[in-house]
């Protein structure tokens, strides 16, 4: 979110503690400042909003209702709860529903160790999925030069999505089908190594949460994500 | 894509087409993915390019866009589709039978296109006509009461096309209907038309506004929000009349909803009139009729009535004879996506993208269409606004409760003899209703009663007599939501219907937000297995239950946190269904 240089302070609690924030700063910005940790899986520093995981809802005292920290405003005199047993149930829930879906076996991930899903999940405290596995025949697309798009991997948080369109400006990527049949496509959904439209610049395969998006050649748990420069590149676009 | 390769696409069609699109934004998508259509019966790649070159549209988003609407077409499809309701009224009262007769007679199966590709044939969701169920589109001729013999007639375009069935008294929203020509601008004249426009006129915005809030009209469609306070809001944001919109919600897909298109095709000029209404107290220049792609007779009469109304001055600059009054109206189709009865998904879908919901706040009354300042409203509040300027607030408030004022229309349908659209005060009890239609079949009885569509309630027997009004439906724990009434006697399999409404909602669920995107689907796989696919296991309830809160408390916008409404509420009325 763009911060704004002459902006009202207002005054709030999170989790029992006095926080003052910026006018139109989020639940989510104020609580990182105040190192408070709310977990997220689709917000990534330096993108746009999408309020699809669900995972960082909160509790907001004289409402039944959970928000989104990423897109809820702070406003004065809130009071915010972060890490309630309703709160971590519906966590878990989310969760149990992400690992069951699609195909996620840490073990012969490239990316194991380095995924945000798994580590959201131990850092909950997560140690098993209730709900049967789905195991649905999904598609992996390697007609790239030097990426992977493995969809058993995939969460649909469209981080790539938004960074293909927001920060490269290439729009390659984006989303079709809908409900459990949604799919990352490239162009008119046909092979990621026959766009015109791609720039192989490999934003997308860094801001990937999971090993959805992968450099070609890596070993299990060998791909790193880089995202520092992500927050720079979106300070030098709005300036 | 490989079919694409086996037809020649002659793009020179498309090019009368594509020349008056040129230079329009992105917002002109779907009107033009529409008239692509309407030349090739489907999208091909090549016309999705033309598309995407003519618009400046990236080629996934196009892609995207066709690949989310589910009357779009991605792959060869003629251009005349048949659609079969699919949905619990109509399978109520034989669906299944209509659609196994259609099956036979085509020799083809849901999905599949005839191989001299001249018919394709599919089982939808819910068609809004459930009075007239089973029921079907033979593509834009609409079918309704159909019958296993009554099968050629309707594949052959001569099955008579159903005519509205309108009870209840006062009928002072609906009382046109049947007796003008929904055509003729003069007819509407006639009747009474422009009568209430012209008195609120007399008035300034702030004037109406404060009528309007004295009505304590509350929206139809569902969501209950002051129509008064809402048109104050859209008022008060800052913006210059150019840059202010109202839209009419016309997508009116819940199942068991078929009220508003009474209106949109028996008597779209009163729904010009109330909008033009909201534009002169909201201060807007824009108008927008979003209809639903399955109202294709709706969408067809509201375009000539538009038309007609600027012929005569009843729209566009200095209507109406009043200096610096401007109001335009637009209709748009949509394109088969209940997610797009969501306001902001609906903003989305006019704005040319796939329809996802927005998270609120900010509302639309500051960050609406274009995230412009927008009054957006069901066409039932819309007409009840238009009511109370006509007869005023005095008469107005005479009907319904304290809580509840005026009338609403309640949709009944099921196992009822005399389904139809009721417009009736508030306070009306369940079973009174349900008396008015005639009462189940002689010798049966009443199951269980769906109370506000998919996303609704059901009750039980020993329920029929809350009193259909706001706080009544509070007190009782089940929605007014749009005014469905769905009677179900003891011939219905329950397990199956309640398959039926998880189906619908996993077929609908719109992919954005985590919890609502697989929890539908979870949901169906138990309810699935549940109803024909094995039966019940032990923990299917408990699952359900943590699946259904999950999905309520948690999901991004009101499908989502409905869509295990009523299938929650039929575990805890018969726990024996699951278990």
């Amino acid at each position: 979110m763009k911060r704004q240089t002459q902006a009202r302070i207002i005054t709030l609690k999170i989790d029992g503690v006095d926080v003052a924030a910026r006018e139109h700063e989020t639940i989510l910005e104020l609580a990182q400042e105040n190192n408070i940790f709310i977990p997220t899986l689709c917000h990534l520093d330096g993108l746009s909003e999408y309020g699809g995981c669900r995972i960082c809802v909160v509790e907001v005292k004289g409402s039944n209702r959970l928000f989104p920290a990423c897109m809820t405003p702070a406003t004065e005199g809130m009071e915010v709860i972060t890490n309630s047993e309703r709160l971590r149930l519906y966590r878990f829930s989310i969760l149990d529903m992400l690992f069951s879906e699609r195909n996620h076996v840490c073990s012969v991930c490239v990316s194991n160790g380095h995924c945000d899903l798994q580590y959201l999940s131990a850092k909950l405290g997560m140690t098993r999925v209730e709900v049967p596995y789905l195991n649905p025949k999904v598609d992996v697309d390697a007609s790239h030069e030097h990426f992977i798009m493995d969809h058993n991997r995939c969460i649909l948080c469209q981080r790539c999505v938004r960074v293909c369109g927001e920060i490269e400006g290439a729009f390659t990527k984006g989303v079709m089908g809908r409900g459990v049949n949604t799919r990352i496509i490239h162009d008119l959904n046909g092979a990621w190594g026959d766009s015109d439209t791609c720039t192989s610049c490999g934003k997308c395969v860094n801001v990937c949460p999971t090993g959805a998006l992968v450099e070609k050649g890596k070993s299990a748990g060998e791909m790193v994500k880089r995202r520092d420069w992500l927050p720079y590149l979106r300070l030098m676009q709005e300036d | 894509m490989e079919a694409t390769s086996t037809h020649a696409i002659d793009l020179t069609l498309l090019e009368s087409v594509l020349v008056r699109y040129y230079g329009r934004s992105r917002s002109a998508l779907l009107p033009l993915l529409h008239e692509a259509q309407a030349i090739y019966g489907w999208l091909p790649r090549e016309v999705q390019e033309a598309v995407s070159r003519t618009l400046r549209v990236p080629l996934a988003d196009v892609h995207g866009v066709v690949e989310f609407y589910a009357m779009f077409y991605n792959e060869p499809t003629a251009r005349r589709v048949v659609r079969v309701c699919e949905d619990i009224a109509c399978t109520l009262r034989g669906a299944d039978a209509v659609a196994q007769a259609i099956e036979a007679e085509l020799g083809l199966q849901p999905g599949e296109t005839s191989a001299d590709g001249r018919v394709t044939y599919e089982r939808v969701p819910c068609l809004g006509m459930c009075e007239h169920a089973p029921n079907g589109l033979n593509g834009t001729r609409l079918a309704g009461d159909l019958t296993a013999t009554a099968v050629p007639d309707f594949l052959a375009g001569v099955h008579p096309e159903p005519e509205p069935k309108i009870y209840g008294t006062p009928l002072l929203k609906l009382g046109r209907i049947g007796k003008m020509d929904p055509l003729s601008f003069k007819d509407y004249l006639a009747h009474d038309g422009y009568v209430g426009l012209r008195r609120v006129m007399q008035y300034t915005p702030e004037q109406i506004i404060q009528i309007m809030e004295s009505s304590a009209i509350l929206g139809r469609g569902g969501a209950m929000f002051p129509i008064g306070l809402k048109w104050k809001f859209t008022r008060g944001a800052p913006g210059t009349p150019a840059e202010k919109h109202i839209v009419a919600n016309a997508d009116e897909s819940e199942p068991g909803t078929f009220k508003d298109r009474a209106i949109l095709e028996g008597d779209p000029y009163s729904l010009i009139e109330a909008m033009s209404m909201a534009a002169y107290v909201v201060g807007a220049e824009n108008g927008w009729i979003f209809v639903r792609g399955e109202y294709p007779r709706a969408y067809e009469r509201l375009c000539h009535a538009v038309q007609r109304a600027q012929e005569e001055g009843y729209l566009g600059r200095n209507m109406l004879g009043r200096q610096g009054f401007h109001f335009n109206i637009e209709v748009r189709l949509g394109a088969g996506a209940y997610i797009c009865g969501e306001e902001t998904a609906l903003f989305e879908a006019i704005e040319g993208k796939r329809g996802f919901p927005r998270i609120k706040p900010p509302f639309p009354t500051t960050n609406g269409l274009f995230q412009q300042p927008t009054a957006i409203n069901n066409v039932e509040t819309l007409v009840a606004a238009l009511t109370v300027a006509r007869i005023g607030v005095d008469e107005w408030l005479r009907f319904g409760t304290d809580e509840s004022a005026g009338t609403k229309w309640f949709c009944l349908s099921g196992h009822i003899q005399r389904p139809g659209l009721y417009e009736l005060p508030f306070g009306v009890s369940i079973r009174e209703l349900i008396q008015m239609g005639g009462g189940v079949r002689p010798g049966k009885h009443i199951q269980a009663v769906l109370i506000g569509g998919a996303a609704g309630a059901f009750i039980g027997p020993e329920q029929l007599d809350a009193p259909l009004t706001y706080e009544g439906a509070r007190q009782h724990g089940f929605p007014i939501g749009s005014g469905v009434v769905m009677v179900l006697d003891e011939t219905a399999d329950m397990r199956r219907i309640l398959y039926k409404l998880s189906h619908f909602f996993a077929h609908e669920s719109c992919g954005k937000c985590f919890p609502c995107q697989i929890g539908t689907q979870r949901q169906m796989e138990i309810l699935q297995r549940i109803s024909h696919d094995g039966g019940p296991r032990p923990g299917d309830r408990a699952a359900l239950m943590d699946i259904g809160f999950t999905m309520t408390q948690t999901s991004l916008c009101g499908l989502g946190q409905t869509a295990a409404s009523a299938i929650m509420s039929a575990i805890q009325l018969w726990p024996e269904l699951v278990g």
